[in-house]
């Protein structure tokens, strides 16, 4: 009994620890990517950046289309992995996947996401490099990340009338 | 290295690393619905992975700005418009059930339809804010 017992911890914390392997490496992805400098990514999503006139069917010079790659890159590597893991057995440490099963395009989507890139276009971050700017002890990623729990908060404060809703994407 | 190729191989990381959480804990790597559901009044009664994911995601950004403080870059905008921007990202986010890395790589590499819709809204959106709002303060 008592080395089952502690088999089962052992696996517990292997499993976390792979959980927080997996948040370091997405974290340090972000920083070698660029997208925790907020005027590079505004640099991106401003296609027009740095516009004076016809240059040309390269487009704009002053605009940097890089952190396309930062998507590129992640997509591709999920989409293979992603092909692997639903054909293969369960997950090392859950029951089973546990994937989104809406459809479903509805106006809270579309709105949602319309909100977020406003900010991401005003501010320059998303939650993740945010979270990562806050830990590195940047002032903007600190209020940044300040301001997104009570934004967060408050889209959910009405939820404590209605009936649950799910978080996944 | 060039900045594209810095970008490819962050992107690469941060695929492998949301491959390695779904391997693990069969679970999708969206940020913002991780944060979101240790908040009230979610509270997901599996916060084990979630704290440890956000924790590995911290000291990264902790460790990594030491490292390379370059990488964590300026604000380019005033305080109360870093606040107003941070409102939006929660609020729209939550609303939206996931943001860049939920539905943009997540979502897009599953082929999911609302991902897709959800990233074209936001790539349109966050480009004509930084179109107006401009790369100064």
């Amino acid at each position: 009994m008592t080395s089952v017992a502690a088999g089962s911890v052992r696996r517990r914390v292997i499993a976390i620890v792979v959980a927080a392997a997996a948040g370091a490496l997405f974290g340090a992805g972000l920083l070698v990517s660029g997208m925790t400098q907020p005027a590079k990514v505004i640099g991106f999503l401003d296609v027009t950046h740095g516009w004076h006139g016809w240059h040309g069917w390269r487009g704009s010079p002053g605009w940097d289309p890089s952190l396309a790659f930062v998507m590129g890159g992640a997509v591709a590597v999920y989409a293979l992995a992603y092909r692997r893991i639903r054909r293969g057995p369960a997950p090392r440490f859950a029951d089973r996947l546990h994937l989104p099963t809406r459809r479903d395009i509805d106006v809270p989507l579309v709105a949602g996401a319309a909100l977020f890139g406003v900010g991401w276009g005003l501010g320059g971050l998303c939650p993740g490099p945010a979270l990562v700017a806050a830990a590195a002890g940047s002032t903007t990623g600190l209020a940044f990340v300040a301001a997104m729990l009570v934004g967060m908060l408050v889209q959910r404060a009405p939820a404590r009338d209605r009936s649950r809703r799910t978080g996944s994407p | 290295m060039s900045t594209a190729l810095l970008a490819l191989l962050g992107g690469v990381m941060i695929g492998g690393a949301a491959a390695l959480l779904l391997w693990a804990h069969g679970r999708i790597a969206g940020i913002s619905g991780i944060l979101g559901s240790l908040l009230p009044p979610t509270l997901a009664p599996d916060r084990g992975w979630r704290l440890a994911f956000l924790a590995g995601l911290l000291v990264a950004g902790a460790l990594g700005a030491r490292l390379a403080p370059a990488a964590i870059g300026a604000s380019v905008r005033s305080l109360p418009l870093v606040i107003v921007a941070g409102l939006l990202v929660g609020f729209g986010t939550r609303l939206g059930n996931g943001c860049t890395s939920g539905h943009g790589v997540c979502g897009l590499a599953r082929m999911s339809t609302r991902s897709a819709v959800a990233v074209a809204t936001f790539l349109a959106t966050g480009a004509i804010t930084a179109w107006i709002a401009g790369a100064g303060s």
